[in-house]
């Protein structure tokens, strides 16, 4: 196998890790307002996730600095094209990261509510945005014959991308709200698994449209493999909620989960050879090899990555270990 | 306004801003984890709270460096797009070994830090705030591997159109990355020894907490003044060194446009950019050479004969970066660290001596002089990038070429616009809570220890 797949496959390991993760941090941070009564309960929720979100969002971090590092042109034409969309999800991170830090430093009511609604908004914004940035992948923009993107910000929102933003929306937040079930106490835990079973039952058909509309609008369904895997994230979608119905709340987490893990390694496989697909002309698309770095950097970076990822992967596991017991009213840090 | 002035004013203001939080990062984390090493050696109780009380503000400061860190990791794509192009086989490397090496181990074990106090053994919680400093310094020096290639490129071959990666182990080991770095972390090692200082000032002069305030001033003390004493040696050797592989800007930092043996340094001087010369000047025979080569001889270059000499090599344009600003801003930050020296000189003697706290004046002094250390960092980052100009990366690539070709005027000033905006409100907000809980002192529960909010107090608020 060439370093060229290697590193589009750790790209998308990267994006999997990142949606899976943060995924149930933005689901939490959309649910805050909603689910917390009072301020006690909304410190509880949000000590949920404290001790993680930053690691699940160092992520992303990565992945765009793998994208810079391996792919240069796909990293270049993605955020000069998807511009004012990449700022918008910025600014999201920025005061849902802030708000975190900030809405346990002062008493003040009407400050905390300020913060929890920033915290709302910055999941939103990036839990909606992600599925469009996405769903523009494989749906293809306008890029010329100089890889670069020559549309606007309304380029990319069509019908399609729109589902597709509608869709990790809700898979997010049905995430969040099973992650919940796993990590509270109390009668919260009872809202948080009607929440799950109310969002989920809206999930399923808006999958079932985007996979409609990705057969329209897209090549993904003629290869199998890539067929295969998305059709699998619909029947784990099910499956989830057929488990939450019958009270087993970490299986339905574990299967919405990897209703993620599928939908997002799909959208990969289907972009594949091809990492940004020009709708000018199929020969103008950008692809692992027009894209990518030299053969020594790809060498480079792989060595650094294979020795570095699984020592990543041991101590954050390790963090998730430490903090495995259920959130309890007792020992709020935020 | 251009696509080009505003994606430098974009990417000037929301650097700066992201580098008021870093350097008090890489110092304070520094400190905190000597105060809780302290805690766990001793048992002394007044470590504890004195580590949970600077560990707070550290968090605050923390969070904003985070989060306007995640901009800087996609400027270059959203703004430099055609720069991201032509380096990124270089440029991103160290980038990505930046988020896997550092992002993951401080931002993981920050998590670990804040909510393992009553979770973990006390020498693993202090192990985990080591790890948190250790990320953030690591940061630090892949940034600068990073930065250094922009300042000195080295290892690379220009091929297909790009710079090309052509040996890692030089890019790592690039000379300019051994002045840089640690000219940098120590600037960092400086802003959290002032800040530490400054606040125990505070509230020693008001008697509160006495005698752990005491303490972490006697900790920040000695760490503050082998830090200024390092970071100004460095800057020194630095210089030197830029003499040689970057003339033009330390040309530019000195106001020199004749090429004179020896040469005469510019204690003060009015420059005027449009007919290459200064108006008016103070200055010192023979002392710039001195500077240059510790000896009073030797031939300094002007900034003409430097300009003509790009032009040869690179085809006519301006090489000259904007002296005026340069000259200054290279003061303001060598008058920044001398006044840092004389003060820990000074403050070291009155605790020697025991007559510190009957010296209120230079607690005061002390106090007033937090925001030192951060005209120096921004002062010298600013001589160190816009003496760098026209040059994106020196002698490669000018900063014209290198601006997002999709990207329109409109959307840059959008952005800039928005990210002004959020900034400026989000800084209120920070100092905000920062003197809140500076001025509280330790007494007060902080929420980032042990401490359980009372029933009452949490029904308070419901």
């Amino acid at each position: 196998m060439d370093l060229n797949i290697l590193w589009f496959i750790l790209v998308a390991v990267l994006f999997i890790g990142f949606f899976f993760l943060e995924g149930f941090d933005f689901g939490v941070g959309m649910l805050l307002p909603f689910l917390g009564k009072n301020d006690n309960e909304r410190r509880v929720i949000i000590n949920s996730i404290g001790p993680v979100w930053d690691g699940n969002e160092v992520w992303l971090i990565t992945a765009g600095g793998a994208l810079f590092a391996a792919f240069p042109n796909w990293y270049a034409t993605l955020f000069s094209g998807f511009y004012l969309a990449l700022f918008v999800i910025l600014v999201g991170l920025i005061v849902r990261g802030v708000a975190f830090e900030f809405r346990s430093s002062d008493r003040n009511p009407a400050w905390r509510n300020l913060w929890d609604w920033m915290i709302f908004v910055g999941s939103f914004l990036s839990a909606l945005l992600w599925g469009v940035a996405v769903t523009n992948l494989l749906q293809g923009v306008p890029i010329d014959a100089n890889m670069q993107y020559v549309g606007g910000f309304w380029n990319l929102l069509s019908p399609y991308t729109l589902v597709g933003g509608l869709t990790t929306l809700l898979v997010f937040t049905l995430h969040g709200a099973l992650f919940l079930t796993l990590k509270i106490e109390g009668d919260m835990v009872e809202r948080a698994r009607r929440v799950a079973t109310r969002v989920g039952l809206v999930t399923i058909p808006v999958v079932l449209v985007l996979a409609l509309l990705t057969y329209v609008n897209t090549d993904l369904f003629t290869k199998a493999g890539a067929a295969v895997v998305f059709v699998g994230s619909a029947v784990f979608l099910v499956l989830a909620w057929l488990l939450l119905k019958s009270g087993r709340n970490g299986w339905a987490f574990i299967a919405n989960g990897l209703t993620i893990v599928c939908f997002t390694a799909a959208m990969f496989w289907g972009l594949f050879p091809r990492v940004m697909v020009s709708n000018l002309n199929p020969d103008w698309s950008l692809t692992i090899y027009n894209a990518s770095s030299s053969p020594y950097t790809l060498k480079v970076m792989t060595v650094v990555a294979l020795t570095m990822v699984p020592i990543v992967l041991l101590y954050q596991a390790w963090t998730y270990w430490v903090f495995r017991h259920r959130v309890t009213d007792k020992h709020l840090h935020y | 306004m251009s696509e080009l002035l505003l994606a430098r004013w974009q990417f000037g203001v929301t650097s700066l801003y992201h580098f008021i939080f870093v350097p008090l990062t890489l110092g304070l984390s520094v400190l905190v984890a000597i105060m809780e090493t302290m805690y766990v050696r001793t048992g002394n109780e007044t470590y504890k709270k004195m580590t949970q009380f600077f560990g707070k503000l550290f968090l605050i400061n923390f969070a904003m460096g985070v989060v306007t860190g995640i901009v800087q990791e996609f400027h270059f794509g959203m703004n430099w797009s055609e720069y991201s192009r032509f380096v990124g086989d270089i440029f991103g490397a160290p980038l990505a070994i930046e988020a896997l090496l550092a992002f993951f181990l401080e931002s993981t074990f920050l998590g670990i830090w804040v909510f393992g106090w009553d979770k973990l053994p006390k020498k693993v919680h202090a192990l985990s705030i080591w790890m948190v400093a250790i990320g953030s310094n690591l940061s630090a020096l892949w940034i600068l591997i990073a930065n250094s290639f922009m300042q000195e490129p080295v290892g690379y071959v220009l091929r297909n159109g790009r710079a090309e990666m052509t040996d890692f182990f030089a890019l790592i080991t690039n000379p300019h990355v051994f002045y840089q770095f640690p000219h940098t972390v120590l600037g960092g090692f400086c802003t959290g020894a002032f800040f530490v200082l400054g606040i125990s000032a505070y509230h020693l002069l008001r008697k509160n907490q006495v005698d752990l305030f005491r303490r972490s001033f006697n900790i920040a003390l000695v760490f503050g003044f082998i830090s200024v004493l390092l970071v100004t040696t460095v800057g020194h050797t630095q210089g030197q060194y830029l003499v040689k592989t970057q003339p033009m800007k330390m040309a530019a930092a000195e106001a020199h446009w004749e090429t004179a043996d020896p040469a005469p340094f510019n204690v003060l001087a009015v420059v005027d950019e449009a007919n290459q010369k200064n108006s008016f000047e103070i200055s010192v025979p023979g002392v710039l050479s001195f500077m240059s080569y510790n000896s009073f001889s030797g031939e300094v270059k002007g900034l003409r004969d430097l300009q003509i000499e790009a032009e040869a090599q690179y085809g006519p344009g301006n090489y000259i970066p904007p002296v005026t600003s340069i000259f200054w801003s290279f003061r303001i930050m060598v008058a920044a660290g001398g006044w840092m020296v004389l003060i820990t000189m000074l403050t070291l003697y009155l605790w020697k001596t025991g007559k510190l706290e009957g010296t209120p004046l230079v607690l005061k002094a002390l106090l007033w002089s937090i925001p030192v250390p951060y005209l120096a960092n921004f002062t010298g980052w600013y001589m160190a990038e816009v003496g760098r100009q026209p040059w994106m990366v020196y002698g490669l690539q000018k900063v014209e070429n290198a601006v997002s070709p999709a990207v329109s005027a409109g959307e840059i000033l959008t952005t800039l616009i928005g990210f002004t905006v959020i900034y400026g409100l989000l800084a209120v907000a920070d100092f905000y809570l920062l003197v809140k809980f500076i001025k509280q002192g330790p007494d007060e529960p902080v929420t980032v220890g042990a401490q359980k909010p009372s029933p009452k107090e949490v029904s308070l608020w419901t």
